[in-house]
C-alpha cells in the first residue's frame, strides 16, 4: 500500500494552493481575537502603553501565526514521521536542562542557546502529543490495553513528567501527566485499566507528597488556606480574589483596576492577566474570553472528529487537551480552585515560549483540518 | 478500504471524546460558576476589601495655637521649615546625590552617617528628612538645581519658632518630640516628627494649643506610595493663647537681669497679671524644638546657675527683710505692737544664751515702726516677732499667699516653706525654740519664699489688703479668662497704710535703705523694702573679726539680694520684686534693679492701655505661618 491510496476527496494530491483554501478562516479569527484581547490587557498593565510587553507580544504573536501556517500546510505524513525523533530531542533537551539549564525562580527551566532561550518542557508538550498519536495509530484498540503496549506511552508519559518535576516545575509536570493520561483515554484505554490505574494513582499521592519540594507543598497549603499566611504565600491568590470580585459583573473600567494599578496583584501580566480582565472587565470580560475558548475548542473537536485518519484525530484531540488544561489549570488557579501553578493563559499572558508552543499546537490542529481527508491505514506506517 | 477493527477504534475515540468534551463543558461550567460567586455573589465584600487595600487614612497634623503677648506680639508661632527630604526608592545612588547636595549644604560625616543608615533601616518609598532649617538662600538654590539633584526634594514644613529665644524659655517653654509615656488617646502624637509642650505655656495649654488633627484620604499602591489624594477633612488648628505679658517689658526686665542668676516679677497689683517673668540665665527654647545636642544639654543641666529652672516660680528662698512687712502686720492684727512704740536697738539683743544681732553693728537706738521698715532694723523686729510668736507670724505670711503654690497655670511652681510648731515637730521632731521666732521675725530661718510670691505679697500690701492671684493666661481661643475674684484680706486699713509708709519712706526717705534707687518722677514715685538674706552662719568668731565682705566669699556663699516694691505710692498700680542669687546687698544690686524695672514698667504703662482681645480660632491677626526665613 502506498500513501496515496485513499487520499480524500480533495483529489489525489492536494497542491500548496487547495490547501491553503481548507484554512479554516474561523478558527484564525478567533485566535486573533483571543490574542487581541491580551494585547489589550497587556496594554492596561502598562499603565496604558504598548510598550513593553503589548508590542513584544504582538511581534511574538506574528512570528507564531507565520509558524502555524507553515506547520499546516506540511504534509501530515511528514508529522507523522517526524513524531519519534521529536520525542527523542525533546527528550534529550530535557535531559541536559539538568545540567546546563538556566536558573529562574528557582527552577531549572532555560537552555540558553545564543541568544534563544528554550525551554525543553515546552516542547516537550508537543513532542509527546506527536509521539502517542504516532504510537496508538500504529496499534489496535485491542492492544491499547493490553500491558506489553502500554508499558511505553506510559514510559513516554512517566519520562518527561520525572524530568519537568526535577527541574522543578510542578505545573508543567502536572499538564504533561494529565495531558498524557488523556491521550490513554482517549486512545480506547478500557475501563478495566482504567479504574486500576486510578486506584494505583490514589495510592501514590502520599509517595507523591514525599517526593515534593517545600515550597511546592507550601503552595498546596496555601490553595487550603490562603489566609494563613495573607502577607507571604497566601498573598497572591488573596489579591487575586479581591481583583476578582471587586470587578464585579461589569468591571472597573479598561486600565481602572485599582488592585492591577496599584500593585496589589502580583505577576498581572503573565500568571495572573486573567485577574486583571476580570476586574477591569468584569464577569462579562471574562465570561467572554472563556466563551472564545469554548469556540476555540470546538473547532479543535470538530477537526479531531472530521478526521480520516487516527493519527489526525489523537493530535488533534492531544492539542486541544494541553490547551483546555492551560486555560482550566490558569483561570482555576487564579480563583484560587487550584494551587498557585506556573501555567500560563493561552495566547493572553505575556510570555514567548507558551505562544509558541500553543500556535505550533494549533498549526498541528490546522494540519488535521486540512489533511482530513488523508486516510492513514493503521499499518501503513507501522509501529517503530 | 478500512480495517473493521479501524472502524470500532474510531466509534471508541468519538465516544471517548464526547465523554471528555462533557468533562471539559462541565469544568467550563465549575469556572464560570466560581466567577460568578466571586465576582457577583461575593463582590461586596471583595469591593470593601479592594478599597481597604487602595485606600490609607492618614493624619493632617493641626497647626499649633501661636502665644501673644497682651499686645498681639507673637512669642510662638509656626515658622516653615525648608528642608531637604529623599525617598531611597527614588535615588539611584545615595552617595551621589549627598554629594552633589553637600555642595549646597555643607554637610558633616556624622550627618552623612546617620542619613545612610536612616535610608537602610526604613522602608525604601518612606522619606526621610536630609537637613533642615535651611536658609531661604540655600532652599532656592537646592530649588534651581532640583533635577541635578538626582531623587533629593526641597521640601517646606512648619516648625514651632520663638521669636525671642532666650527671653521666655521658661515662661511660654518649648515643644519637643513626643516620647513614648506621652502616647496616650491622640492618634495624631504618633506621627513622625510631631511636637507637643515639654514646659512652660506649651505644656500646661498643651491640649487647646495642639488642635484636632485632620485626616486625609490617599490612595496607595501595594508598595505604600501615594498615588493621589481622594477627600480631606481639615480638622481645627490649635488655639491661639494670648499672655497678660508685656513683651517690652519683659525683654527689658531680662536685659536688666542680664549677667545675673535670678528672677524679676512685674505685677498688675489690681488684678495679678503677671507682665513680666524673668527668670537668668536662660536658655533658647528653639534649640530643644529642632533637636538638643547631648553636649548642650548636659551643659545647660549642669550649669551651678541653674539656666532650665525657672526661678521666678520655682526659686525657693528666705525672703529676708523683705518678710517684716509681713510681721509687722501680723504684731499689728493681733494687737501687741502699737505703731509708735519704740525698741531700743543696741545692735543686738541676747535671748538665752544667744546674741541676736542687727544688721547696723551699732544698732539704731530707739525705733519705732516706721523706722523699723525705712532702716530694716533686725533688733526691732526681734522684739516685734518675739511677742507676735511664730503662730501668727505665720498665719499671716499663709494669708499673703506664702507657703502654697497659687496653681495659675505654670508647671513646676514651688510652694515655698512657711514653719510653724507643728511642722517643726513633724519635720524635725524638736519643738519650735523661741529663737527661730527671732529669726522668723527677719526673714531668715527655715521660711522660703518664691518670686513670684514675694511679688504677689507685695501686690496684696499695695492694693489695699486684696487678694489678688497671679494670671498669666489672658485667653485662649476665643474664650477670655476673667482674673480670679481679689477678696478682701480684712486687714485693717489704718495698719496697712503704716506698712506702705514705712515702704515709702525705705526708698523715699533720707537715711531709708534704698533712698539711692529711689525714683524721682513726679508721680512716679516708688515704695519698696529691701532684703538680704544670708546663706551661711555667721560665727561669732568672724562677727568678732569683722564679717566678711560678700565681694570676698565664693560665690555660692555670698548674700542673697532682694527687693520688692510698688508704684506709684499714690495709687499703685505695679508691684515687682526682684530676687539676685548670691548678689550681695539687696540695696546695692536688687533695689537698683527693681527700680529700673519699675521705671519701665511706669514708662511703658501696659495696664492702661488696651491689650487685644480673644483671638477665636482661624480668625488670625497674623498669617498663621510667618513667611520669612
Amino acid at each position: 500500500m502506498s500513501y496515496i491510496e485513499g487520499l480524500g476527496s480533495g483529489g489525489r494530491d492536494l497542491r500548496l494552493m487547495d490547501k491553503f483554501f481548507e484554512i479554516n478562516w474561523g478558527f484564525i479569527l478567533l485566535l486573533c481575537l483571543v490574542a487581541g484581547l491580551g494585547f489589550i490587557m497587556l496594554y492596561s498593565v502598562a499603565g496604558g502603553q504598548i510598550d513593553p510587553w503589548a508590542s513584544r507580544q504582538m511581534i511574538r504573536f506574528g512570528a507564531g501565526m507565520a509558524m502555524l501556517f507553515v506547520i499546516a500546510l506540511i504534509d501530515i505524513r511528514v508529522w507523522m514521521v517526524l513524531a519519534y525523533p521529536a520525542y527523542a530531542v525533546a527528550l534529550i533537551l530535557l535531559v541536559s536542562a539538568e545540567f546546563i539549564g538556566v536558573s529562574g525562580m528557582g527552577a531549572k527551566r532555560w537552555i540558553e542557546l545564543g541568544p534563544i532561550q528554550l525551554q525543553p518542557a515546552e516542547f516537550m508538550k508537543i513532542a509527546m502529543v506527536l509521539t502517542l498519536a504516532r504510537y496508538f495509530h500504529g496499534i489496535s484498540l485491542e492492544q491499547v490495553s493490553r500491558l506489553f503496549y502500554l508499558l511505553p506511552p506510559l514510559l513516554i508519559i512517566a519520562l518527561p513528567v520525572m524530568l519537568v518535576l526535577r527541574q522543578p516545575d510542578l505545573g508543567t509536570a502536572a499538564l504533561l501527566a494529565i495531558g498524557g493520561c488523556l491521550m490513554l483515554f482517549i486512545a480506547g484505554l478500557n475501563w478495566k485499566v482504567i479504574t486500576s490505574f486510578l486506584v494505583l494513582g490514589v495510592a501514590a499521592v502520599p509517595v507523591g507528597w514525599q517526593m515534593l519540594y517545600d515550597y511546592q507543598k507550601d503552595r498546596i497549603f496555601m490553595f487550603l488556606d490562603p489566609t494563613r499566611d495573607p502577607l507571604g504565600a497566601g498573598y497572591n491568590i488573596i489579591q487575586s480574589k479581591i481583583a476578582l470580585g471587586s470587578g464585579g459583573v461589569f468591571g472597573k473600567g479598561f486600565g481602572e483596576g485599582t488592585q492591577s494599578q496599584l500593585n496589589f496583584l502580583p505577576e498581572k501580566h503573565t500568571d495572573f492577566i486573567f485577574t486583571m480582565l476580570g476586574e477591569e472587565l468584569g464577569l462579562m470580560g471574562a465570561s467572554f474570553l472563556l466563551g472564545l475558548y469554548i469556540l476555540l475548542l470546538g473547532y479543535g473537536i470538530a477537526f479531531a472528529l472530521e478526521s480520516r485518519n487516527h493519527f489526525g484525530r489523537l493530535v488533534a484531540i492531544g492539542v486541544c487537551l494541553t490547551f483546555f488544561l492551560y486555560i482550566f489549570i490558569n483561570v482555576a488557579m487564579v480563583m484560587g480552585l487550584v494551587p498557585v501553578v506556573g501555567v500560563p493563559l493561552p495566547l493572553v499572558s505575556y510570555g514567548g515560549t507558551a505562544m509558541l508552543t500553543l500556535l505550533f499546537g494549533f498549526g498541528l490542529l490546522m494540519c488535521v483540518h486540512i489533511h482530513r481527508g488523508v486516510e492513514l491505514p493503521r499499518n501503513s506506517i507501522g509501529l517503530w | 478500504m478500512l480495517d473493521v477493527k479501524d472502524n470500532e477504534r474510531y466509534k471508541t475515540f468519538t465516544r471517548r471524546t464526547a465523554i471528555l468534551s462533557s468533562g471539559a463543558l462541565g469544568l467550563f461550567g465549575v469556572l464560570l460558576s466560581r466567577l460568578y460567586y466571586i465576582q457577583v455573589l461575593e463582590s461586596s465584600e471583595y469591593t470593601m476589601l479592594a478599597e481597604d487595600n487602595r485606600v490609607n487614612v492618614e493624619l493632617i497634623p493641626p497647626l499649633r495655637g501661636r502665644i501673644y503677648d497682651r499686645f498681639g506680639k507673637e512669642i510662638a508661632s509656626n515658622r516653615k521649615n525648608f528642608r531637604v527630604i529623599l525617598v531611597p526608592a527614588q535615588v539611584t545612588d545615595i552617595n551621589r546625590a549627598l554629594d552633589r547636595l553637600s555642595k549646597i549644604v555643607p554637610l558633616t560625616e556624622a550627618q552623612r552617617q546617620k542619613i545612610l543608615r536612616t535610608a537602610a533601616r526604613q522602608p525604601k518609598f518612606s522619606s526621610l528628612t536630609v537637613v533642615q532649617n535651611l536658609t531661604w538662600q540655600q532652599f532656592a538654590e537646592i530649588n534651581v538645581n532640583g533635577p541635578d539633584l538626582g531623587g533629593i526634594q526641597p521640601d517646606a514644613g512648619v516648625t514651632r519658632f520663638y521669636p525671642y529665644g532666650p527671653e521666655l524659655a521658661h515662661l511660654v517653654g518649648y515643644v519637643a518630640a513626643v516620647s513614648e509615656d506621652e502616647i496616650h488617646d491622640d492618634p495624631v502624637l504618633v506621627l513622625p516628627g510631631f511636637r507637643i509642650g515639654k514646659s512652660g505655656i506649651e505644656k500646661t495649654v498643651e491640649k487647646e494649643l495642639r488642635g484636632v488633627s485632620g485626616t486625609r484620604q490617599v490612595e496607595v499602591d501595594a508598595f505604600g506610595r501615594v498615588i493621589r489624594e481622594l477627600s480631606r477633612n481639615e480638622g481645627s488648628p490649635g488655639k491661639d493663647v494670648v499672655l497678660t505679658l508685656d513683651m517690652a517689658l519683659q525683654s527689658f526686665a531680662l536685659k536688666r537681669m542680664a549677667g545675673e542668676s535670678g528672677a524679676a516679677v512685674v505685677l498688675d497689683v489690681e488684678n495679678g497679671d503677671i507682665l513680666a517673668m524673668a527668670s537668668v540665665p536662660g536658655f533658647d527654647p528653639n534649640d530643644f524644638n529642632l533637636g538638643l545636642s547631648q553636649d548642650t544639654w548636659d551643659r545647660l543641666r549642669n550649669d551651678e546657675l541653674k539656666p532650665l529652672l525657672n526661678k521666678s516660680i520655682a526659686g525657693q528662698y528666705p525672703p529676708g527683710s523683705t518678710f517684716k512687712m509681713i510681721v509687722a502686720l501680723a504684731a499689728l492684727e493681733a494687737g501687741v505692737m502699737s505703731p509708735n512704740e519704740t525698741v531700743y536697738c543696741a545692735g543686738k539683743i541676747r535671748l538665752g544664751n544667744h546674741d541676736f544681732h542687727c544688721w547696723r553693728r551699732g544698732g539704731h537706738g530707739w525705733i519705732n515702726m516706721h523706722n523699723g521698715i525705712k532702716h530694716s532694723c533686725d533688733v526691732y523686729f526681734y522684739e516685734v516677732a518675739k511677742r507676735t510668736g511664730i503662730d501668727r507670724i505665720g498665719e499671716m505670711a499663709k494669708r499673703f499667699g506664702m507657703g502654697t503654690p497659687f496653681d495659675f497655670g505654670m508647671l513646676g511652681e514651688q510652694p515655698g516653706l512657711v514653719p510653724s510648731r507643728g511642722w517643726k515637730l513633724a519635720n524635725f521632731g524638736e519643738s519650735w525654740q523661741q529663737g527661730e521666732t527671732l529669726i522668723a521675725g527677719i526673714g531668715q530661718g527655715f521660711l522660703l519664699v518664691t518670686p513670684i510670691q514675694l511679688a504677689i505679697v507685695c501686690a496684696r500690701l499695695a492694693n489695699g489688703g486684696k487678694a489678688v492671684r497671679p494670671r498669666i493666661i489672658r485667653s485662649i481661643g476665643e474664650d477670655s479668662l476673667a482674673p480670679s475674684e481679689a477678696p478682701s484680706m480684712g486687714l485693717s486699713r489704718r495698719h496697712l497704710k503704716i506698712v506702705q509708709a514705712g515702704m515709702n519712706a525705705v526708698t523715699n526717705e533720707l537715711r531709708g535703705t534704698a533712698y539711692g534707687s529711689r525714683i524721682t518722677e513726679k508721680g512716679w514715685e516708688m515704695a519698696g523694702k529691701t532684703g538680704t538674706s544670708q546663706v551661711r552662719r555667721i560665727t561669732p568668731a568672724e562677727r568678732a573679726a569683722g564679717i566678711i565682705r560678700n565681694e570676698d566669699l565664693p560665690w555660692k556663699r555670698r548674700d542673697h539680694a532682694l527687693f520688692v516694691a510698688f508704684a506709684p505710692v499714690s495709687a499703685p498700680r505695679y508691684a515687682v520684686s526682684v530676687f539676685v542669687e548670691h548678689g550681695g546687698s539687696g540695696s546695692r544690686v536688687a533695689a537698683p534693679i527693681a527700680r529700673d524695672i519699675m521705671r519701665q514698667a511706669l514708662a511703658l504703662d501696659p495696664v492702661t492701655r488696651t491689650a487685644i482681645g480673644p483671638i477665636a480660632t482661624g480668625r488670625s491677626i497674623r498669617p498663621p505661618i510667618s513667611e520669612e526665613g
